[in-house]
């Protein structure tokens, strides 16, 4: 019943915001979401304390029943559903709240113009989209829900549609996500050829037979359980913005700031990585598919956090740190510690969704400016959200006491995933270290960077902006408080259930280990001291490295920026990735679209038809302009009438039985 | 009632004949009896339907309701439901009332109109429920001449180009279909589509012209029928009159066009092609694979480049057919659920699209996507509407678009992974058209002068479209409600296939 509540709740508050807000009024429609949202993520925590050494199902009801296909609606409950639920509806919940705030007296609006009830239906239905993804029990319900996300994305991230880049952006992440549902998609399909069937419970006991069979894909042999993996990961790497599919993820944020940090940072963009430690019983089959996640996500790590280095938009920072932060999350899966995925998803989640809102706190006292080369000085100003986005910064850059268990959620979570990977032992292993310890530091630098020009230095831009710079109401500060507690405790409190001594009892039979290859989240813990003060030492370096550009010699990166042009080019325009794309897909689409219609359709085959016409066409001419004239009319009706007006002559007086 | 089916296809034609002989005058209030007249026909003979839908027993996989009777010259009527037939004649009586009340505002001969449609109503339940070949033929071609006169009369500027397009187009594939049916009379002694359903057509090879002929007599009419199917479907590249005759038509014309009309197709597959000629569909699966996947993928970018609201959702129409001629000649059971599922979903949704381009034409007298801009603003309901079905359009999951798409694509890997990749890239292609118009006509800021003082949806707008919203997303999220009913005889249908097929395969095998 409770997992029922949690997971239609959400929905329930979209349907009444949504189409019931002319009854009971704009502020109603956002305090019934933000109440159901609450009672969701209280529920959801008394699941999280409960225990799952067994999965739990509920089934609703039917859904799609063809031959041996059989899928119902139905949730899941286990470890990971739990865990999950717990983020999405906490995050959710104080977003909403948060919204409450930040969306009064939107600029974007003009007078009488109605957008609340819009926007809080838009974020309920998210939630409840985001739910039906983490309790599936099967692969159709998950794409619903993943395809769910998509769409309350793309309304969200087009939420000011009379923007043009704000509908660019939401059509840019709705179809390169498509580009990787198509991949989920062939993912099913294969499943479903190779095992009969697409629920979880059957297929997760065909991980060991898959890996020793093959199928026939696009003319070549492939394994079974490597192809499939490997289809789902793609899926994946559009969801979770991972290199190749992650263009979509800075544009995103042209919606709303609240919206960007639930959807675009805590929740939706985690659930590839959910995806991947859901199918851990095929994934570890799937030696070579787990080798590409690690090396993909280790680099992704790695570019987006090069990327973040150079950026001056504070939401854009925040962005590809995030991309950044799940590439770690996927460097952990590929090495086969699901556990510490997991564990960084979940830390993440508070840390960054207040970075986030904290972001949002400073554009609001801003005036919505969102250029840091436009702030400075701002601690006095707003010292509730100088404080929750210094607790945030201390937790992403991972600050704590090394070779204890004590320090910010980050610390916890992101030297697991760093010593897993080391612990691994392989090359990818080794690949994914370096490039995690790599940006490791350069997560302390513009995580610094983000803060030294925001908050310290001089006044910089507008001077009319900065001196009505203010501090945001209570509504907005009350969910950064909470955020904060996350922040700060996440990783020490649930340090032992995610990756120390009560991991395996504690996700119980949520995630599978193939004990005979994989023993990596046990060697983890006995990697050498240098590697586990290694983050601490990236960090460090980071953290003085900014300290050095941005407060004793704040004239050093633009002079650094102007001696290598090309670099600093290269990652101001993020590595080219979009001009490449437009080059090589967007633009030859729309001139072979355009040379379809007027050549092929228009010339080739209408030219042939119209050829073998030709005879006709005297005739046409003239059968037509009797056809305007009615001629032709009643004639046709005529001869109708008359074959017609047989039929039913037979059948009502022919003696039909 | 013994005379369901036959009360039920009669009973718009009688409509049809009360309104041309009892109602005298052009006079505002002849034109509203009319409509109303029309109004209630269509909407009896729906009601007439849900009995039909009520008597049916989908595990019975044989024909049902069936009547039978004497007619000209030795030739039967004959009409029968089942599983297969059943619901595109409830699509076809549930889609009229719609299409009636949208077209309220038409104002030139407006009896004629509504003739026009009642006839045409008769004679598409007609094709669904005729089990004789020559009855099935009469009501197939006769269908052509009211859309024909619909295009042609209350079209837009090219009206008569796109009608003779439509005609011509459909009357020449036709032509073969008439000569396959009379070679089948010939060879089976009989008309009845019954009896012809148990008659083996024989498959041994022939040699024509010094052609071998593989699959030999069965081929050849396969082949003739395909043609007018083909036609109907449309399939790639015989899809060009489609376009034209949908920008063309008014917008009721367009509704039944796109809801039921190109079923015919993807029905005539399942009722002749597959039953009557298994060897040579099972030979021409290659061929039909190559043409859906080709109009998938090559409609899907042509759609990409329109300007024209309606040629666009032409366009993602031919698209979407692809998907059901792909899942017809998987022959297997999701296959075949899942085109029968796409083809009753798409007369929902691109009725829908169809007429959502209606409401906007009717206020602006323009398809020209260019023309607008910004129409959530001051069209809030018609925004939402237009954004449910352009999502059911891209196959979201939860509406009735997704459960066809997923159907048949899962059907086709089993069967060819390069046809399912190829045709997997029609939601990524399907994304970029339908999310780039919605961006176009109803995103943006409002800046047009013209579309200042457009007004949203009125209450018969919205009457109108409602039924449709709620079944796409009533049979996206409980498809059982269409599944059940055409499971049992998609199921007697794939076994007999496979049992002919199979014994070909054994005494010929390597065809």
């Amino acid at each position: 019943m409770m997992p029922t509540i949690v997971l239609f709740g959400p929905l329930m508050g979209a349907l009444i915001a949504g189409f019931g807000w002319r009854m009971i009024g704009e502020k109603n429609a956002m305090y019934v979401t933000t109440g159901l949202l609450f009672l969701s993520a209280f529920l959801s925590w008394i699941l999280f304390f409960g225990d799952y050494d067994h999965v739990q199902t509920i089934a609703l009801f039917r859904w799609v029943e063809s031959g041996s296909l059989s899928v119902d609606w139905a949730i899941r409950m286990d470890r990971l559903t739990a865990v999950m639920l717990v983020v999405v509806t906490t995050v959710s919940s104080l977003v909403h709240l948060y919204s409450i705030g930040y969306m009064k007296n939107d600029p974007q609006w003009k007078e009488g113009e109605s957008y609340l009830p819009r926007f809080f239906a838009y974020l309920s239905f998210f939630t409840f989209a985001m739910l039906m993804l983490v309790t599936s029990d099967n692969l159709l319900q998950m794409f619903f829900g993943w395809e769910g996300v998509g769409v309350a994305s793309y309304l969200l991230i087009g939420f000011y549609y009379r923007k043009p880049s704000a509908n660019a952006a939401a059509m840019k992440a709705f179809i390169v996500n498509r580009v990787g549902d198509f991949g989920f998609a062939l993912g099913i399909f294969a499943i479903y050829m190779m095992t009969d069937s697409i629920n979880f419970s059957e297929i997760f006991t065909q991980g060991h037979h898959l890996a020793s069979v093959s199928f026939t894909f696009l003319y070549m042999d492939v394994n079974a359980a490597e192809a499939i993996t490997m289809l789902l990961f793609i899926g994946a790497m559009g969801k979770s913005a991972q290199l190749f599919l992650h263009t979509w993820l800075p544009d995103a944020m042209e919606g709303p700031t609240p919206v960007s940090a639930l959807i675009h940072a805590a929740t939706m963009v985690t659930a590839g990585v959910f995806l991947v430690a859901r199918m851990s019983p095929l994934f570890e089959y799937a030696p070579g598919t787990l080798a590409f996640v690690t090396v993909i996500g280790a680099s992704t790590a790695f570019v987006a956090a090069t990327i973040a280095l150079v950026q001056n938009d504070i939401k854009r920072v925040i962005a590809y740190s995030t991309m950044s932060q799940l590439g770690y999350m996927f460097a952990a899966a590929g090495v086969g510690v699901y556990q510490a995925a997991m564990f960084h998803l979940f830390t993440h989640a508070f840390f960054k969704a207040m970075l986030f809102l904290g972001a949002g706190s400073v554009i609001t006292a801003m005036h919505h400016e969102q250029d840091m080369r436009n702030y400075g000085a701002l601690r006095k100003k707003i010292p509730y959200t100088f404080w929750a986005m210094m607790i945030g910064t201390l937790a992403i850059t991972g600050v704590g006491i090394p070779l204890t268990n004590i320090g910010m959620a980050g610390f916890l979570s992101k030297d697991a995933i760093i010593e897993s990977t080391f612990a691994a032992g392989s090359g990818v292993g080794e690949y994914a270290f370096w490039m995690l310890v790599a940006a490791a530091a350069m997560t302390s630098f513009y995580s610094w960077r983000l803060m030294f020009l925001t908050f310290y230095g001089k006044e910089k831009g507008d001077k009319h902006t900065h001196d009505h710079a203010h501090e945001s109401p209570m509504v907005m500060i009350i969910p950064l408080a909470v955020l904060a507690v996350g922040a700060i405790f996440a990783g020490m409190f649930f340090y032992n259930n995610f990756f120390g001594h009560d991991v395996a009892e504690w996700f119980s039979v949520a995630i599978y280990t193939n004990h005979e290859t994989n023993h990596v989240l046990h060697d983890a813990h006995d990697v050498g001291n240098w590697v586990k003060v290694s983050p601490f030492i990236a960090m460090m370096v980071g953290f003085l490295v900014s300290y050095y550009f941005y407060i004793i010699n704040p004239a050093f990166p633009k002079g650094l920026a102007t001696r290598n042009p090309g670099l600093y080019q290269f990652l101001l325009n993020k590595w080219y990735f979009d001009e490449v794309y437009d080059f090589l897909f967007v633009n030859p689409a729309k001139r072979l679209g355009h040379f379809l219609w007027k050549k092929f359709d228009g010339s080739v085959i209408d030219g042939t038809i119209n050829g073998i016409a030709m005879g006709f066409i005297p005739f046409l001419t003239r059968a037509a302009s009797k056809a305007q004239s009615g001629y032709l009319f009643h004639y046709a009706f005529a001869m109708i009438l008359g074959v017609v007006g047989l039929i039913t002559w037979f059948a009502i007086f022919g003696g039909a039985h | 009632m013994d005379n369901l089916l036959s009360i039920v296809t009669f009973l718009p034609l009688f409509g049809a004949i009360v309104l041309m002989f009892f109602l005298r005058g052009d006079d505002e209030m002849a034109v509203k009896n009319a409509k109303l007249l029309t109004l209630f026909a269509t909407g009896a003979t729906f009601i007439a339907s849900l009995f039909i839908l009520q008597e049916f027993d989908p595990s019975n996989t044989g024909f049902q309701m069936v009547e039978q009777a004497g007619w000209l010259g030795g030739l039967t009527y004959k009409l029968g439901v089942d599983g297969i037939s059943i619901l595109f004649v409830m699509l076809t009586t549930f889609m009229m009332p719609i299409v009636i009340g949208a077209s309220w505002k038409i104002d030139h001969r407006v009896k004629e109109y509504m003739i026009a449609f009642l006839v045409l109503e008769t004679l598409m339940i007609g094709v669904f429920l005729s089990l004789d070949l020559v009855l099935f033929y009469v009501f197939f071609e006769a269908g052509l001449i009211p859309m024909f006169l619909i295009i042609g009369i209350w079209g837009g500027k090219d009206k008569i180009y796109a009608a003779f397009k439509f005609f011509l187009y459909t009357l020449l594939g036709s032509v073969l279909m008439l000569i396959a049916m009379i070679a089948m009379w010939y060879d089976a002694g009989t008309t009845d589509i019954v009896k012809l359903l148990n008659h083996e057509f024989s498959a041994g090879t022939i040699s024509v012209l010094g052609f071998q002929i593989v699959g030999g007599a069965q081929t050849l009419m396969w082949l003739a029928f395909f043609a007018s199917f083909a036609v109907k479907m449309p399939m790639w590249p015989v899809h060009t009159w489609l376009p034209d005759a949908h920008v063309q038509a008014p917008t009721a014309g367009s509704v039944v066009l796109a809801a039921i009309l190109i079923k015919m197709g993807g029905y005539g597959f399942l009722r002749f092609s597959l039953p009557m000629f298994p060897v040579a569909s099972d030979i021409m699966q290659s061929f039909v694979f190559f043409l859906s996947v080709a109009a998938i993928i090559l409609t899907s970018l042509i759609a990409l480049a329109q300007t024209d609201m309606k040629k666009l959702i032409a366009y993602s129409s031919v698209a979407h057919m692809g998907f059901v001629t792909m899942g017809i000649f998987t022959f297997n059971q999701q296959g075949l659920d899942g085109a029968i599922f796409q083809m009753i979903s798409h007369g929902f949704i691109s009725g829908a699209l169809f007429l959502s381009v209606g409401i906007v034409y009717d206020r602006m007298h323009t398809r020209e996507i260019e023309a607008y801009g910004g129409l959530a603003i001051r069209m809030p309901v018609y925004a939402l509407i237009f954004m449910l079905f352009t999502m059911a359009n891209v196959g979201l999951p939860g509406t009735s678009g997704f459960i066809g798409e997923f159907l048949t694509l899962v059907a086709v890997f089993k069967v060819n992974t390069w046809v399912a990749f190829g045709a997997a890239t029609g939601v990524i292609l399907s994304a970029a058209y339908a999310l780039y118009l919605y961006r176009r006509v109803v995103f943006g800021d409002l800046i047009k002068e013209s579309l200042k003082g457009i007004t949203d949806m009125d209450t018969r707008e919205k009457l109108v479209i409602a039924p449709l919203a709620l079944f796409t997303l009533l049979l996206g999220i409980y498809p059982a409600l269409v599944l059940d009913i055409i499971g049992p005889s998609v199921e007697a249908l794939v076994h007999n296939f496979e049992t002919v097929v199979g014994a070909a395969d054994t005494a010929a095998p390597n065809h």
